[in-house]
């Protein structure tokens, strides 16, 4: 069957592309706010996906990409460079560091790798607390007047926005067709049995390589993306760990390894955490709930929301991917 | 002179990160879960210390004991919660479940707490020397985490429980047809380690401030240290938190303190390629 | 057929799930009573949560304290005769900057707040200011010391506290004024965007005024450990040292630096002192100087002002300091002090404005010039620096002992001194 034949696959990009037309529609600036942030978090909990989920490889500090992207997006942005190419520079510098890191690190194996990650992210963060042309501990700020270049505050916003729902479709297509690949099927055999692929001919080190590359890009460029719209950079909010753990539950939720499963995972997780924020009863112990709903997931539903689906209903496997 | 201060204060702090690492490798080695959870546990063994002895009166070295022991209870119960059951599943369950206690501590920490810092307010005076001048609370925790490291390996190589410990790290399997009952003694480990946290934390606050977030910070270093001394080691532990003190007590009279950091995540990664069983080789 | 159907409604369970997630519930529009009757709503974050949440707590009573007389007293009245009383609404921003524009564009757009005031700090608010900027809302700032949001272009956002960079210049006149001998100053800071700026200009300004400035460097953020820090210090044997960060470090950083018998004449520290707790380090609080937006001690009222010539408007300190010790029973400090003052300058740039039209308040924030309870009170209105506020400076207390207890005293500037500084401290 024709790859591209699948209504799962479709049937998310056009709920996707219709939640991300929402606020178009109706105009309003806070739906665009909530669903940007849901929508940040899809393309991260996808690119994760690659990685963790097809792969196999836990990776603890996945923020570092965003915040590098980010960082190297409005360093450019601070000296004249345009939008467009900032937020490819920032894809480029994520992928670059992706495939530096990536020739030392995943050479570790299991919780080893996760570490080097949690090492490499804290490395990155006080090494640009202390790098000047970054800003050093102040960060790098935008003047207002950047967005005049954009026809204006309120049309950038809308334009970031626009960008970010086209990036979003791009992250679900790039993770449906390394799930379909010959590639991804070369990463699912590393996850399953690392030195069984080796022998069976999957080039384990470059093939690795590539996948962390992949799951570097976007969330270079979406960096890029969310510092512009914030106005300003700076190390402790652009590398915080809790991030990273976030895209993790994201994933886990919805189910790892899976198309669908991150996307829902993300969409899931944010409004339980707006939810929870805004809420009387909650807003004290958010994070204690946010916990105790992991805990649950990974006890008794370690498959996530699509993993369920698929193994309860044995059908939906070829419908979500 | 002045270099002998960096030196001793180094030490004395590495002492206490010993401790704190141990509590991890310990876990890490018998049973190879990550515990994401060793930071929290680490700031409850200090509130607990502060609780006793604001509430209390109690000597905070008498309540170190008592908390002790409820590190223990916790561990043990933690593990009956959430670990056993994903215990033979990919790392990932473990090392998400560990992160999920994590979270939850830290949210009720937060909210019954909150992140005002607090303060043991007990001291032992002071040693001084010329430039030097040593906090007596220091001295003591270094003296304690010595001990803890003693008894800890008599534990381990001298008892009978011990044994079982250890068995049950090299070769579950193997363990259990020898008649070990690898369950409870998989909850006896997880206990000893977050009880060796609880006590780092003790420790901790009778001469640091702290608040409920404090002990992400030792959970980092004993990453660290974990890589550096090896896993399931004592006493590697203890060395690889003296060494990671010592090198944050002395770089800084070379080079701006900021950078300590970079260099410290920075030996993290290299040992991890270049050696990752530690450099005192791992416990399998 | 029916494996069909079935897979069908499968996906279209999880859709209608996706969609009925990204739903938004409708909010209701603020109430409007009767036509003389006008609410208007002031919308900002909270720290309940985090490490901001004391002081975060602290400057939003200072915020209700104000928020409560003004509506108790009936409101204001508006030049086409309304009445206006205020209400507020606020969320949690968990000290961390992820949520705050969000919430903020919220606030703005879903709420229709009338005016915003920022969250604490100056990183929080760096991320708020943008929002109100972009969507065309007064922003009173608070809690927030950072030069450079100013610095960005921004119109509609206006700055209550002293700018960081005259933070410590006033310790370094200080010193100079206490023993013009002294030549040797250490400046140590938290590596973080608000202590780095004070820093910075203080590092600056020490030079020019001809000190040698023996070392100069940052530590992380989240340092409980000191010591090796204290030890490079020591080494270099200045006479005075100043800096710091934030409470948490600045006391673990005073409470050290006694206990390693570091022989300092002069100590001055950020943020730390000034906070009562600072007191229970006991001996180790005693001598050190900081720099505050507000004390209680200090006596700006009605009369102050006429006889220094300037405009005055609001309660006097004492009555400020009386009336929120009834109502939360303690001292205030001068986060709650600016919590209330943000209040207060918005009250007077609508009495002023006599509407709540943005542009009309705007205007008349830009022209106020006054004295209050708080300080001398005056905006940047040059397009480069807008809204820095450019009147108020610094007081300077120094914990000091009378009898058994340790109390805190004003010592610079000297017309506000309300003691002599204690010199050398060690």
């Amino acid at each position: 069957m024709n790859r591209w034949r699948n209504p799962g696959l479709w049937l998310t990009l056009i709920i996707v592309v219709l939640v991300g037309v929402f606020p178009v529609i109706t105009g309003k600036a806070s739906t665009r706010e909530v669903i940007f942030t849901m929508l940040l978090s899809v393309v991260l909990a996808s690119s994760l996906n690659i990685i963790l989920g097809y792969t196999g490889y836990v990776s603890f500090g996945h923020v570092v990409f965003f915040g590098l992207g980010g960082y190297v997006g409005l360093y450019l942005m601070s000296v004249g460079v345009s939008l467009w190419l900032a937020i490819l520079a920032g894809g480029l510098s994520a992928g670059l560091l992706a495939f530096l890191l990536g020739k030392a690190i995943l050479r570790l194996r299991g919780a080893y790798f996760a570490l080097a990650t949690i090492g490499v992210n804290e490395a990155m963060r006080a090494f640009i607390n202390n790098f000047q042309p970054f800003g050093g501990p102040t960060g790098i700020s935008l003047h207002f007047n950047v967005y005049q270049d954009y026809g204006g505050a309120t049309q950038a916003l809308w334009i970031t926005y626009g960008l970010l729902v086209v990036l979003s479709v791009a992250a679900i297509l790039l993770s449906y067709m390394v799930k379909t690949s010959k590639f991804g099927l070369g990463l699912v055999a590393i996850r399953e049995d690392e030195d069984a692929a080796e022998v069976m001919g999957v080039v384990t080190p470059n093939t690795k390589t590539w996948a962390y590359v992949l799951s570097a890009i976007l969330p270079g460029m979406v960096g890029v993306l969310y510092y512009f719209k914030n106005g300003n950079i700076e190390p402790a909010d652009a590398f915080r760990l809790h991030f990273s753990i976030e895209f993790l539950v994201m994933v886990m939720l919805g189910g790892f390894g899976t198309v669908t499963g991150p996307v829902l995972g993300a969409v899931g997780y944010q409004r339980l955490r707006g939810f929870l924020l805004t809420n009387e009863l909650f807003k004290n112990i958010q994070l204690s709930v946010a916990g105790v709903l992991l805990l649950v997931i990974i006890l008794f539903i370690p498959g996530g929301a699509v993993g369920w689906l698929r193994k309860r209903f044995p059908v939906t496997r070829k419908v979500l991917p | 002179m002045q270099l002998l201060a960096f030196l001793i204060d180094g030490l004395l702090i590495g002492f206490v990160y010993g401790i704190a690492a141990m509590g991890l490798t310990l876990i890490w080695g018998v049973m190879n879960v990550i515990n994401l959870a060793h930071g929290p546990i680490i700031a409850l063994g200090s509130f607990g210390v502060y609780l006793l002895f604001t509430n209390f009166g109690m000597n905070p070295y008498l309540a170190l004991v008592v908390v002790a022991g409820l590190g223990l209870l916790l561990g043990m119960l933690m593990y009956l919660i959430a670990i056993q059951r994903v215990i033979d599943a990919p790392h990932l369950s473990t090392l998400l479940a560990t992160f999920a206690i994590n979270m939850i501590i830290i949210g009720i920490g937060t909210a019954i707490f909150t992140t005002t810092p607090r303060t043991v307010n007990f001291s032992l005076g002071s040693i001084s020397a010329g430039p030097i001048t040593i906090l007596g609370t220091r001295v003591v925790a270094a003296l304690a985490s010595i001990l803890v490291t003693g008894g800890l390996y008599l534990f381990l190589y001298r008892t009978t429980l011990g044994k079982y410990v250890r068995a049950v790290a090299n070769n579950r399997a193997a363990a259990e047809l020898m008649g070990i009952p690898s369950g409870r003694i998989l909850a006896l480990s997880f206990g000893l380690g977050t009880m060796l946290a609880a006590i780092a934390g003790s420790l901790i606050a009778t001469f640091f401030p702290f608040t409920i977030l404090s002990g992400g910070i030792y959970e980092l270093k004993s990453f660290v240290i974990g890589v550096l001394g090896g896993l399931g080691n004592p006493l590697g532990a203890l060395a690889g938190g003296l060494i990671l003190g010592v090198l944050e007590g002395v770089i800084p009279a070379f080079i701006t303190t900021s950078w300590v950091p970079v260099l410290e995540f920075g030996l993290f990664i290299i040992i991890l390629l270049v050696r990752p069983t530690g450099l005192f080789g791992a416990k399998k | 057929m029916k494996r069909m159907r079935f897979v069908l409604t499968i996906v279209v369970l999880i859709a209608s799930v996706l969609l009925a997630a990204c739903a938004q519930q409708p909010t209701a529009a603020p109430e409007e009573a009767a036509a003389q009757e006008v609410t208007a709503l002031i919308g900002f974050t909270a720290s309940q949560t985090g490490s901001y949440n004391v002081e975060s707590t602290r400057q939003i009573n200072g915020l209700n304290l104000w928020m409560n007389q003004v509506n108790d007293a009936g409101g204001i009245k508006l030049a086409d005769g309304s009445v206006v009383k205020f209400e507020s609404k606020f969320y949690d921003d968990e000290s961390n900057k992820d949520r705050v524009q969000e919430l903020y564009t919220r606030l703005a757009t879903e709420d229709n707040a009338n005016f915003l005031i920022s969250p604490y700090s100056s990183g929080l608010t760096d991320a708020a200011a943008v929002i109100a900027e972009q969507y065309g809302k007064v922003m009173i700032t608070t809690g927030a010391a950072s030069d450079s949001t100013y610095q960005k272009g921004y119109t509609l956002v206006f700055q209550t506290y002293t700018p960081a960079s005259k933070y410590l210049t006033g310790a370094a006149d200080l010193l100079a004024a206490t023993d013009p001998s002294v030549k040797k100053i250490a400046i140590v800071h938290e590596n973080d965007k608000f202590s780095t700026d004070v820093s910075t200009a203080l590092n600056d300004y020490a030079l020019s005024k001809g000190y040698e400035v023996v070392i100069f460097e940052g530590y992380d953020s989240g340092t409980t450990d000191f010591a090796a820090f204290i030890n490079k210090i020591g080494e270099t044997a200045p006479d005075a040292i100043m800096g710091g960060g934030h409470f948490q470090d600045g006391s673990t950083f005073a409470k050290q630096i006694f206990e390693k018998n570091v022989p300092v004449k002069f100590l001055a520290l950020l943020v730390a002192p000034p906070e009562p707790t600072f007191a229970e380090l006991g001996d180790a609080a005693l001598g050190v100087i900081g720099p505050s937006q507000w004390e209680p001690l200090a006596n700006f009222d009605a009369e102050a002002a006429s006889s220094a010539g300037m405009a005055w408007f609001g309660a006097s300190s004492q009555e400020f300091t009386a009336a929120y010790t009834a109502a939360y029973t303690e001292e205030p400090s001068y986060h709650a002090a600016g919590g209330y003052i943000s209040g207060l300058l918005l009250q007077q740039a609508i009495e002023q404005a006599g509407s709540l039209e943005t542009q009309a308040v705007k205007t008349a924030l830009e022209n106020i010039d006054a004295l209050t309870f708080f300080g001398h009170v005056k905006f940047d209105t040059t397009p480069e620096n807008h809204g820095l506020q450019v009147g108020h400076s610094m007081v300077y207390i120094q914990w000091q002992k009378s009898g058994d207890v340790l109390a805190k005293q004003v010592v610079w500037p000297a017309e506000g001194a309300s003691a002599a500084t204690v010199y050398p401290i060690r």
